[in-house]
């Protein structure tokens, strides 16, 4: 049994290649639970971001600079009341967020945090992402009938409309990626996720920049059809509240819409995770063929605890402009405990064992943390497209443009 | 009392001949929305009964009232003075103006003109407040095609013509700033330098504005040919101000009949070519500058001299009627007031430019689609309390 | 690769393929029913992978149950649902169809007695990585007039239903 266990520790595939079911369940409960932090992380970040931009503050009551308004909006949302309209059809309303809280987490069984830290790595891992999220759809559109409403209704055949034309615009990019990574000198491609990644560090180039400017414009299309696949700004016309129709989770309260909006975040960092594997160099830090040599590599290795000592920093200058009153002593006291816990990861972070084993992991999350801001920041600049001009750059903007991507790729692949 | 009007939504609409659309076997059926009076998007308390075709707007109809508070009729129990308040609740977004005409339809009623310095300072609080109203409409107007920030930064902006009023009259939004016969408050001590600080404070925001909105993919898709209306009929509508401005007509009464001190400055009308939400778009942005250019041309050269012309302190006003009408933010805001000789008017009707405008949105809708339907609600730019009285 | 609990997951994903193949015919509500297909699609992708040809259980869950289903219950929530609730459920003639049941039965079983030769005694293992490699290979080089023609097929498919829902404007 303990040699089950420890016999993982030495080998250097991922979990699930390793055929080892404990360790498979440990990196699944990691990656659960990391989902989820990083979901209520971006909850808050969400608010405050979006209050900044719009010249206001966000939360700042709850716990210091709003750092605990997650978990009182967790908290509210599972205690009320779980109402469902009468003529619901029970069992479809009951399993329709679950659908897509299962397909938004089951795509993070592929996503590869570093050569050997993904929870499995399925040689068709990107078919699979593909397929997965594509399931999503299917929760939307149960959603939007069980309901039995008329405005759940139009709004989950408006957004499930809007899913399934960006998917195939992401299908086409998705493919010119994957059609780069056979120009290996084996000259065969690959799906697989870390197989993707393995191939950018073999040609030394990340995907983004091959063939410029094809690889940019196929990453771009994808960057924008993950925005519409998720269902944000500027393609959220069917969550809109100033529109007629208010949205598939309309009639669902409480806890059953925090699975919806559970499900929402996951897939966005999901679709993100997809985005840095293919066109980013997923765990590989930057500039990794420019500037090689132990320095640089050390410089770089400082990164993570870098930039959780300069969190720990802007946390100390938060508590020292702080308000020197009574009612603040908490607050004061909260955030300083809080920048005090960043300053310990960051200097945990200095050291060289731990330095050496979390740089793909920190520069994977890095990447997909900037995915996350623009999000947001797209959210707050840009107003929302109408429905029907949303479809039609989905079908005569981005699909020709992908088709074209998609062959001008394959013939330069063949000549080059 | 008559009976509560009915609320069936077909009833409503059984006037209008809407002609039927070629039907096939995949055709939805025709469908009754009501939009609002609860509504996050219309602004204020106004229900769109919405004949829709699938996504198409057959046919509107507005049921208006809801705020309605009989203004014209509290006008016949109070004397020509104690009116002056209730006029800025009509458009309290614009309230300045809302004073500003109805001073002056008085003054002319009593064939009394307001000093020079009393005009001059009448128009730069009126510019003022049309730069206010127009800001306040921005913010909402992006808000309902769905772009969250430049609502903030209009409320904002506003903050600062907002001191400036609290400065001189006590008050932010319902101002009473002006009295018959001229304004009752002097210009406070260093009036002039934060009416000079603001227009250094101004051009760089709406640059700001125009840099997030104007040259958007986005915006641009959302505005152009969405609302499109004629100049021929706008004009048989009766509809005034910015939205038959857009529509090539360079009609402005501030040129064309100049009232207060307008005669004696330099400013443009701009005007549209399409009659689109865009181009009204425009037209307000660029009113917005000029209004600026206003400001500046006269706060320079405020005349000395008294503020108040002299009025008795009991008015009345010799027999007979008289129409005024201002180029407030809106359009065309026109005071009839007809005087039986006593101290209190025998009737005061309001010309509201909202209400006149509101009727074009049937013509404007027709055969968009259900989402453009806010966005030219949003352009009319509307306050129901304009609307109602 | 050492398989996982094989006969297990054989049994369970058969089990549900049946179970959901019943679940379609026996539900009143055709919501229900495009459900427990989904299910069974799902389950048969599950066995797909069990056969070594992952790329195929990847298609499966791509087109199959994350494509066509949309599209079926799209269908099923546009067409008048009531209309549809308050026929009577086609009961009457359930003897005839136990017959035909059963005779298919009798016919597999048969089948599967008399040619024990055609079934193989061990399960074939090829490897893992090739399935997608190999289906590429055939696909474009041996099948590759089929694959066009057969994407001719959906082109014209796709015309036809965009000039039949087209409105005449």
């Amino acid at each position: 049994m303990l040699d089950y266990i420890t016999s993982y520790l030495s080998s250097n595939t991922t979990p699930g290649q390793a055929g080892n079911v404990f360790w498979a369940f440990v990196y699944i409960l990691v990656v659960f639970g990391g989902v989820s932090v990083a979901v209520m992380a971006m909850n808050w970040l969400e608010r405050k971001a979006l209050a900044h931009f719009q010249i206001r503050l966000g939360p700042m009551r709850v716990g210091p600079h709003g750092l605990l308004q997650p978990i009182a909006d967790a908290i509210k949302l599972f205690t009320k009341e779980d109402i469902v309209p009468d003529k619901a059809d029970k069992f479809v309303f009951w399993i329709a967020p679950l659908i897509i809280l299962c397909a938004a987490f089951s795509v993070y069984i592929v996503v590869p945090f570093g050569p050997t830290h993904a929870i499995t790595d399925l040689n068709i891992g990107v078919l699979f992402m593909l397929g997965v999220s594509s399931l999503a759809v299917l929760g939307v559109v149960m959603a939007g009938w069980a309901s039995n409403s008329h405005y759940p209704l139009i709004g989950a055949l408006r957004s499930s409309a809007q899913m399934v034309s960006y998917e195939v615009a992401m299908g086409m990019a998705v493919v010119s990626a994957v059609l780069m990574t056979s120009l290996n000198k084996t000259g065969t491609g690959t799906l697989s996720m870390i197989g993707i990644v393995q191939a950018q560090q073999q040609q030394q180039i990340w995907f983004l920049f091959k063939f410029f400017p094809l690889g940019f414009i196929a990453f771009v299309i994808f960057a924008i059809a993950m925005v519409a696949e998720t269902n944000r700004a500027p393609f959220d016309l069917p969550e809109a509240e100033s529109e007629l129709t208010a949205g598939f989770h309309t009639e669902y309260s409480g806890l059953r819409w925090s699975l919806f909006m559970l499900g929402e975040y996951a897939a966005m960092i999901a679709v993100s995770s997809i985005a840095v594997t293919l066109w980013l160099g997923g765990w590989m830090r930057p500039f990794p063929n420019t500037l090689t040599g132990a320095i640089w590599d050390l410089v770089f290795s400082l990164f993570p605890g870098a930039i959780f000592i300069a969190l720990a920093v802007i946390a100390f200058v938060g508590v020292v402009r702080m308000p020197k009153h009574p009612y603040f002593r908490i607050q004061t006291l909260g955030l300083a405990g809080f920048g005090a816990v960043l300053g310990l990861i960051g200097l945990i972070l200095f050291a060289p064992p731990v330095r050496d084993r979390i740089q793909d992991i920190f520069w994977f999350v890095a990447k997909v943390a900037v995915f996350m801001y623009l999000y947001i920041w797209y959210r707050a600049t840009w107003p929302r497209y109408r429905f029907d001009q949303l479809m039609k750059v989905g079908w005569k903007v981005l699909l020709p443009i992908a088709i074209g991507v998609l062959i001008l790729t394959a013939i330069l692949g063949v000549l080059l | 009392m008559t009976e509560p009007t009915t609320t069936d939504p077909k009833a409503y609409l059984s006037h209008l001949e809407l002609g039927e659309p070629d039907k096939t076997f995949l055709d939805t059926n025709e469908l009754i929305i009501n939009m609002g009076p609860q509504h996050p998007a219309t602004h204020g308390v106004l229900r769109v009964i919405l004949k829709l075709d699938g996504e198409k707007v057959l046919g509107t109809e507005c049921v208006i009232g809801y705020l309605h508070r009989g203004v014209e009729k509290i006008a016949e129990h109070r004397t020509y003075t104690m009116f002056n308040p209730y006029v800025d609740r009509m458009d309290y977004v614009a309230a300045v103006s809302n004073g500003l005409g109805y001073c002056e339809a008085v003054e002319k009623l009593l064939n009394v003109e307001a000093p020079p310095r009393a005009k001059y300072i009448r128009v730069i609080l009126t510019e003022l407040n049309r730069l206010a109203s127009h800001q306040l409409w921005l913010g909402t107007h992006a808000l309902d095609i769905g772009a969250m920030t430049p609502l903030f930064y209009t409320f904002r902006d506003r903050e600062e013509i907002l001191k400036i009023f609290e400065k001189y009259c006590g008050a932010r939004l319902t101002t009473h700033a002006f009295r018959i016969g001229g304004c009752l408050y002097e210009t406070y001590e260093g009036f002039e330098d934060d009416v000079k600080k603001f227009l250094d404070f101004a051009p760089p925001k709406i640059e700001e504005y125009e840099e997030l909105l104007t040259t958007n993919r986005i915006w641009l898709d959302r505005t152009k040919n969405v609302g499109t209306i004629s100049a021929k009929d706008c004009i048989a509508l009766g509809v005034t101000g910015p939205v038959l401005r857009a529509s090539g007509v360079k009609w402005d009464l501030r040129k064309a009949q100049p009232y207060a001190a307008y005669s004696e400055f330099d400013f443009e009308i701009p005007t549209g070519t399409n009659g689109d939400t865009y181009d009204r778009y425009l037209v307000r942005m660029e009113e917005m500058r000029q209004s600026l250019r206003i400001i500046r041309q006269a706060v320079d050269r405020i005349p000395e001299g008294p503020i108040m012309a002299k009025v008795p302190k009991v008015m009345k006003p010799p027999v007979g009627e008289i129409y005024h009408s201002i180029e407030a933010p809106k359009g065309e805001l026109g005071y009839f007031i007809v005087s039986d000789g006593s101290t209190q008017p025998y009737r005061i009707r309001v010309r509201p430019p909202s209400f006149v405008n509101l009727q074009a949105l049937d013509i404007m809708v027709r055969g968009q689609l259900v989402a453009d339907v806010i966005a030219v609600i949003g352009t009319l730019d509307i306050v129901l309390g304009e609307v109602d009285r | 690769m050492q398989p996982v609990a094989t006969t297990f997951f054989f049994y369970f994903l058969s089990g549900l393929t049946v179970l959901s193949g019943v679940l379609v015919i026996t539900r009143k509500n055709p919501v229900h029913s495009a459900l427990a297909l989904i299910l069974g699609l799902l389950a048969q992708a599950g066995l797909y992978l069990m056969l070594y040809a992952p790329f195929v259980a990847g298609v499966q869950i791509i087109l199959y149950a994350g494509g066509i289903m949309v599209l079926f219950l799209f269908v099923i929530m546009l067409v008048n649902i009531e209309r549809s609730q308050k026929e009577e459920q086609f009961n009457k003639q359930w003897l005839i169809g136990v017959l035909a049941a059963a005779a298919l039965g009798v016919l597999f079983v048969l089948v599967y007695v008399k040619g024990k030769d055609l079934f193989p005694e061990h399960i074939a293992q090829p490897a893992e990585n090739s399935n997608t490699q190999q289906i590429g290979v055939m696909l474009y080089g041996q099948y590759m007039f089929a694959f066009e023609i057969a994407s001719l097929l959906l082109l014209v498919a796709i015309i036809g239903a965009v000039v039949m829902a087209k409105k005449r404007i």
